[in-house]
């Protein structure tokens, strides 16, 4: 029996690590399966979104993103470069994960913005500056520094921060974001599709793009 | 305690610690597997180091070889511990291969990405554990002669 004691523990171990990775990586396929789009469910009356490019534009990406999530970060640019490139709509909706500390602040600071005309602008210095406020303890005077930066009004900036208005913006966008399955970020649909989310990386993002205008526009 | 006693526990422990970088490189194999880049602890540079061209090669993960490795070391160290003496060669054969693979891996985190992931640290610190043992284990070995 000693005999074939390594052999059975050496087995044993190699079953457990493929049939533990095997439901590992099922659990988080089922945990992560992607969103259906229900934009009847979840459009909330009188919600006001961030809209960037015409509205007849051929494809629309809309983005639940979260401003300290290094993915939503590493895309904001190519995003940017695509809208200019293919003329996108591009529509923005918060979506600030429970476990980075300071997202939630940097939404309302996006949103405070968005209150004096300079949501995009924010939105891509949030994300350009990330590395910085996200290790902040104090990411909130950071926030005041950039909306001086932008030339905000800094009292109102600071007061809509605090602002029921600005806070459940944020949280009408959550909700949307909740009701049709969004679970991770940044998740993105274009003309309400949902975009798979290993294909969600500045190397693939284009192709999905170029390939949905074509579906959008199939003679040109 | 008896030479055949000493290698025994020497090898358990090296099995053990084996086994932990196992579960660890298995976790970051199914994390990159389910396209989960997102959930990184909430650290930018975890996301640096994971996300970045040097985390696959060839396509396959690096924690993927990271698992078949440690799978082999343990492998190796569960044979090693029963007697059987080629076992204990390609244990510290594939120690040694993956201890210059985490030499390059802190190069790269350290000097082209700037940046230092937590699990790929925790992950040298098992393979200097690992390195740590076979280095003692001649004087070991000696040492019952």
């Amino acid at each position: 029996m000693r005999r074939f004691l390594p052999f059975i523990i050496v087995i044993v171990v190699a079953l457990l690590a493929v049939g533990g990775g095997a439901y590992f990586y099922l659990a988080k396929r089922s945990a992560n399966a992607p969103p259906k789009f229900a934009k009847a469910e979840g459009e909330v009356a009188g919600e006001s979104v961030h809209v960037l490019g015409p509205a007849n534009a051929a494809v629309t990406l809309e983005e639940f993103g979260d401003f300290q999530c290094p993915p939503c970060g590493k895309l904001s640019e190519p995003i940017n470069e695509l809208q200019k490139k293919y003329n996108l709509r591009v529509i923005f909706r918060q979506f600030p994960l429970p476990m980075h500390a300071n997202a939630k602040e940097a939404a309302f600071a996006s949103e405070a913005a968005a209150r004096q005309g300079h949501f995009w602008q924010m939105h891509d210095l949030l994300y350009r500056e990330q590395a910085v406020w996200s290790k902040s303890t104090d990411a909130r005077a950071l926030f005041n520094a950039y909306a001086g930066m932008l030339q905000l009004d800094l009292g109102r900036f600071r007061k809509d921060m605090d602002s029921a208005e600005v806070q459940r913006q944020v949280e009408t966008d959550q909700q949307r974001g909740a009701v049709i399955g969004v679970k991770t970020t940044p998740t993105i649909f274009l003309n309400n599709e949902v975009v798979p989310p290993k294909q969600i990386n500045p190397d693939e993002l284009p192709g999905m793009v170029e390939a949905a205008m074509k579906k959008a526009k199939p003679s040109s | 305690m008896s030479g055949p006693r000493i290698q025994t526990i020497f090898y358990s422990a090296a099995a053990l610690i084996s086994l932990v970088g196992l579960a660890e490189a298995t976790y970051l194999t199914v994390v990159f597997l389910s396209g989960e880049t997102a959930v990184c602890g909430g650290s930018p540079d975890c996301f640096q180091v994971l996300g970045s061209g040097y985390a696959k090669i060839g396509g396959i993960p690096v924690s993927g070889l990271g698992a078949l490795a440690y799978f082999t070391a343990f492998a190796f160290a569960t044979f090693a511990g029963f007697g059987y003496a080629r076992a204990r060669k390609f244990f510290a054969w594939t120690v040694i291969a993956m201890f210059c693979m985490t030499l390059w891996l802190l190069f790269v985190q350290a000097f082209r990405l700037h940046a230092f992931c937590r699990y790929c640290l925790f992950s040298a610190a098992l393979v200097f554990l690992l390195t740590g043992l076979v280095v003692a284990r001649p004087v070991t070995e000696t040492a019952k002669n």
